[in-house]
């Protein structure tokens, strides 16, 4: 099968901040690309539009000021797109050396690229619990996609759980559309905060300073917020009912509550990367394995990554590094002559300010592994093929030679369910890590494979028929 | 059943006005829905599962709700496999908890 011509159309796979950067900079330049996004609507997650459902909901959410701005940028993208051949409602289930595998509509398709840029951002990086796979326990990130989505709150009495800027945000936000009975359980250490906050102000006194008005707009607002919290188990027959947990002083408690969002800050989103053909690297300050991309973003030949799936640094990097690397393209595609210098430095510039940020913030933000040894064995680790801790633990004795996570996968199933490990890798790294006495970085990463989403058969043996 | 009612048994507190446009349903039972909501939006106030874990038999609710976890897979009657988190409501819609015995 021979490639598509230099000239093809560069594909962008994301509609977030990233992607809808690139997609940009292209449009500037006279290039309309083909932009794959999953969703039914332009976005992406933490900055999802809201349904509208809420049409009127925007300002006690946003504020008045940043509501107005959100329509007019909204407005901009919808004009960027409509110069693009913009697929909404397409998975892109699988990759290989030059095409994607694409579903839409039930049907499978192939694509071929000469430049691909992958935006598809992040997941909430997830520690389990004893209970978290009762009905009314949902992740962070999906607990703030139920408000702009769904148009719902999660529950009535609601626990906000882990590490993140996302968990006060969130709380916050179901605090302004009414929700009162709140209790966010902060798992930062005092200390390590203190640290952090030292480094943040460094680089973004402006996003520190947001962080403290929110939690300052909570506490008026009646929230409970412990900090230090050591989180215990969710509790409940066949749905959330209580939560406990340790506080600082080391005092048990029960909350009763009817859901629950946990989160422990973000993992990129990289499967498709890794069918690209991109190299991997272990991060040790975030402590997550990134593609290897130079600093405009490039992974490969013709292969480019941004955004949250390249290196965790929110909407706002995103958006510079969706946009330098579009201008990096450009310059391959034979086209430098759109590009000017002065921009690429100044957006390089800008996006190590935002990375040192992001380093900075991680050492507040750092994975309580250690809370994993302390859980009971019958602990469900895996939530697709329902694999305890205690299973996952006894594996890794079992295992012949250099034991890394992909053996104990193989073993215990752990990570081989429909999510793809996406729910479970990051404590499945931590567990076998702890179990065999080794460093995150030598017990590698699952490996991901085709398809990313799971696809109708009818589609995929047609697939395989061709 | 009026939508405040139904709403009691379910996880999910709307926070938009419900409204009966349409009708789906989760296993033969019968759910009012207003155009422009999501499957899980519409499934989850009216009920507190969307099937059971095909391994240990427990309810399950969906987790990430973007599209990622595939915890709230739900199948329609002809075998096709949608997510309760991506999809749109339609009238007639008639969804299932465990996939038909063809596409297992």
């Amino acid at each position: 099968m021979s490639g598509p011509s230099q000239d093809a159309p560069p594909v962008i796979v994301g509609a977030g901040p990233a992607g809808l950067a690139a997609a940009g900079a292209f449009v500037e330049a006279g290039i309309h690309p083909i932009v794959l996004d999953e969703s039914d609507r332009p976005g992406g997650q933490g900055t999802r539009r809201l349904t509208p459902l809420l049409c009127d909901k925007a300002e006690p959410l946003f504020g008045a000021r940043a509501s107005r701005r959100r329509q007019e940028r909204e407005a901009r993208e919808d004009h960027i797109l409509s110069l693009c051949d913009y697929r909404a409602n397409t998975v892109v289930w699988g990759a290989f050396d030059g095409g994607l595998e694409l579903l839409s509509g039930g049907a499978c398709q192939d694509l071929r690229y000469a430049h691909l840029l992958l935006a598809t951002g992040a997941t909430d990086a997830i520690l389990p619990l004893p209970g978290w796979t009762l009905p009314g326990v949902y992740s962070l990130g999906g607990a703030q996609v139920a408000l702009k989505r769904h148009g719902s709150f999660i529950g009535r009495k609601i626990v906000f759980a882990g590490f993140s800027p996302l968990l006060y945000l969130a709380a916050a936000q179901y605090c302004r559309l009414g929700l009162r009975e709140i209790t966010v359980l902060d798992t930062t250490p005092l200390r390590g905060k203190l640290h952090a906050a030292i480094g943040m102000a460094r680089y973004a006194a402006g996003t520190l300073r947001q962080g403290l008005s929110l939690m300052a707009e909570l506490r008026r607002a009646g929230v409970r917020i412990r900090a230090a919290a050591e989180l215990l188990a969710v509790e409940g027959k066949d749905h959330v009912e209580a939560f406990r947990f340790r506080d600082a002083a080391g005092r048990e408690e029960r909350l009763d509550c009817d859901a629950v969002a946990i989160g422990f800050g973000l993992r990129p989103e990289t499967q498709l990367a890794e069918l690209a053909g991109a190299a991997f690297e272990f991060d040790p300050v975030l402590r997550h394995w990134f593609p290897r991309v130079s600093p405009d973003g490039q992974a490969g030949p013709a292969l480019w990554i941004a955004g949250d799936g390249a290196r965790t640094m929110g909407a706002e990097g995103a958006r510079f590094a969706g946009r330098l690397a579009a201008l990096s393209m450009l310059q391959a595609m034979g086209r430098g002559e759109a590009v000017k210098s002065d921009e690429m430095r100044r957006l390089r510039r800008r996006l190590e300010h935002a990375r040192r940020f992001q380093l900075a913030a991680a050492k507040a933000f750092r994975l309580p592994g250690e809370m994993l040894s302390r859980l009971p064995g019958e602990t469900v680790l895996c939530r697709c093929e329902r694999v305890t801790l205690g299973e996952v633990r006894a594996a890794v004795p079992r295992a012949s030679g250099p034991v890394e996570v992909n053996r104990v996968k193989a073993i215990t199933r752990c990570g081989m369910g429909r999510c793809q490990g996406r729910y479970c890798g990051v404590a499945l790294g931590e567990v076998v890590a702890e179990a065999t006495g080794r460093d995150l970085a030598e017990v590698g990463r699952l490996r991901a494979q085709a398809p990313i989403r799971p696809i109708p058969m009818s589609a995929a043996m047609r697939d395989a028929a061709e | 059943m009026t939508a405040s009612a139904a709403s009691s048994s379910g996880l999910f507190v709307p926070i938009y006005e419900v409204s009966t446009e349409l009708f789906i349903s989760l296993d033969g039972l019968r759910m009012p829905a207003r155009r422009g909501e999501t499957v899980i939006a519409v499934l989850l106030r009216n009920a507190a599962a969307l099937g059971r874990s095909e391994f240990d038999g427990r309810s399950r609710a969906g987790f990430c709700l973007m599209g990622a976890c595939q915890d709230c897979s739900l199948w329609s009657e002809d075998g096709g496999r949608i997510r309760a988190c991506m999809t749109m409501v339609e009238d007639g819609m008639a969804l299932v908890t465990a996939p038909p015995l063809a596409e297992t």
